[in-house]
């Protein structure tokens, strides 16, 4: 799922200052599970912010074109009387209604990561979509992101009784995890393997998967 | 499986020679001036084969540690090991450093991680790791041993280098450090020196583990000058200890209100300490060596080696 955290709101405040008209819109999907764009904070945020709001609505999955076509048809005119779109949505979800809307869009949430939920409110980065996934060498765990450095080749020396120097100890070294699970599984094999410097190349020019 | 390049440098050379050696610390700061690493340098010189110089310890923007590899090479006449992070340069630039290091002369570089950029004194910069310490090896043993860069692109001239890496005997757990060594220095690795110790056993223990690496191996110890120096250690360097003993002999000392007096027992506490730690890894272990960071304390060099060496 993809994580976010709304914005403080006086800085949605701001954002929406110049314009007379706003209309919201929020996603039915992960925004609604994080508690940060589903019915009940789009009510939240329309009544926070008053007058201004010509209408609301919250689409299925705001990051698909299709969903938003089917879902906000039935609010064409305020769409188009409005100034500006305030989306409590990631940033996917975001610059897609700016494609179908064409309008000026605002986001009111800050998109964090792919992430774990372990209920609701406890979220975890698991996921920076590298485009070449190693969890099969890495027992499950991704060093690209749970390794404060994405080392493929770790630990470092920062480590102290199995916790990271970044966030003053407190998070787990991932590669004392990803040691742990591996012997665990007696994969230690694993471990040892050297893996080479990336083809960075690859990720800057995967911007699009075309299939059709 | 040691790497079978030639002995570029003469630390290597001294090390498989079989000598027991000494390598020291230099720490550029935030300045553009060198005096107090030549001066430092100067005065390391009769007891270390070589001198480490830093690159932004503890991820603080100083000055770039080829300059001062390079000039005290030159002005000094002593070699340096020239260390390098992978923390804030992407592959590219780790390539064109170490072309200009081999330009100057540089015959060590010592490959890092780098501590991350968060506990720096610019937090908000980009951390790089484009490689990691490995990696960097990796590409180190193209350079030296085939000419070429990563993507195999050859390079004109020469790069004549010894490669080492840095360990932590301190990790705990131990075992995945110990893995990850192995596998690094079957990329290429000449030596090996260790993160700070004052704990004798866990050095027998490391250099015990390690041994079927068979990579030489200095070990780190850092002379404390002063109380301050001691409690900052203690305190807020994570997985160090100092000795309850030693940390209680440098307190004692604090106290004596004459300064010349105050640092003769500074040092004897020191030499206390690591007098009989030294004989004894030269007695019960297979180190290489010991690397000394004295950073700005070289006057412990004299009487620290006179019985130990
Ligand atoms: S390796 Fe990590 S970042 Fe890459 S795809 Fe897999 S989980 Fe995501
Ligand atoms: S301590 Fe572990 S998780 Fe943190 S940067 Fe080092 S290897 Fe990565």
């Amino acid at each position: 799922m993809i994580i976010t955290k709304q914005k403080p709101f006086e800085k949605i405040l701001e954002m929406t200052q110049p314009y007379d008209k706003v209309f919201i819109v929020g996603c039915g999907s992960c925004a609604t599970s994080c508690q940060t764009g589903g019915e009940k904070e789009v009510a939240e945020m329309a009544g926070r912010l008053g007058e201004k709001v010509v209408g609301t609505a919250v689409v299925e999955e705001p990051c698909d074109l299709r969903l938003d076509r089917r879902d906000l048809k039935a609010h064409r005119e305020a769409l188009k009387e409005a100034d500006a779109v305030l989306v409590l949505a990631c940033g996917s979800g975001v610059q897609t209604l700016a494609d179908f809307t064409g309008k000026i869009v605002l986001p009111g949430l800050d998109t964090c990561f792919i992430g774990e939920t372990e209920r609701l409110g406890r979220f975890y980065d698991r996921c920076r979509a590298c485009g070449d996934c190693i969890l099969d060498e890495t027992g499950g765990i991704c060093p690209i992101t749970r390794c404060a450095k994405a080392l493929l080749n770790g630990p470092c020396g920062g480590q102290v009784e199995g916790k990271c120097e970044v966030g003053e100890y407190k998070n787990d070294c991932a590669w004392v995890l990803i040691w742990k699970k591996l012997k665990e599984q007696d994969r230690l094999d694993l471990f040892m393997k050297f893996r080479p410097p990336r083809d960075h190349s690859k990720k800057v020019l995967l911007t699009e998967v075309i299939l059709r | 499986m040691v790497a079978k390049r030639p002995a570029y440098s003469n630390l290597v050379k001294e090390i498989r020679s079989g000598k027991f050696v000494l390598t020291g610390e230099l720490e550029p700061e935030k300045t553009t001036g060198l005096e107090e690493i030549l001066a430092s340098a100067r005065a390391m010189k009769p007891y270390v084969v070589a001198a480490n110089v830093t690159d932004n310890p503890l991820s603080m923007a100083f000055m770039n540690s080829l300059v001062p590899s390079y000039i005290v090479q030159r002005e000094i006449g002593l070699e340096t090991v020239y260390q390098v992070t992978v923390r804030d340069r992407n592959r590219n630039a780790l390539i064109s450093d170490i072309l200009a290091a081999a330009h100057l002369g540089i015959r060590n570089v010592l490959a890092l991680s780098g501590d991350h950029t968060v506990l720096g004194d610019n937090k908000g910069a980009m951390p790089v790791y484009d490689l990691d310490s490995a990696q960097f090896v990796y590409l180190l043993s193209k350079m030296i041993d085939e000419g070429v860069d990563l993507a195999g692109n050859e390079i004109h001239g020469k790069v004549e280098m010894n490669v080492g890496i840095a360990a932590n005997p301190n990790a705990d757990p131990l075992e995945p450090e110990v893995l990850k060594i192995g596998r690094k220095v079957g990329l290429g690795v000449d030596f090996i020196q260790t993160q700070t110790m004052f704990d004798i056993d866990l050095v027998k223990e490391f250099l015990r583990e390690i041994e079927r690496f068979n990579c030489p191996t200095l070990v780190g110890i850092f002379p404390l000058k002063s109380f301050g120096i001691a409690d900052f250690f203690d305190k807020y360097i994570p997985g160090v200890h100092v000795p309850k003993e030693l940390l209680e002999g440098m307190r004692r000392c604090k106290d004596e209100p004459d300064k010349e007096k105050r640092k003769a027992l500074y040092d004897q506490v020191n030499i206390d300490f690591f007098e009989p730690f030294i004989k004894e890894i030269r007695k019960t272990t297979k180190a290489a060596g010991i690397h000394v960071m004295a950073v700005f304390y070289e006057r412990i060099f004299e009487p620290l080696l006179r019985t130990t060496m």
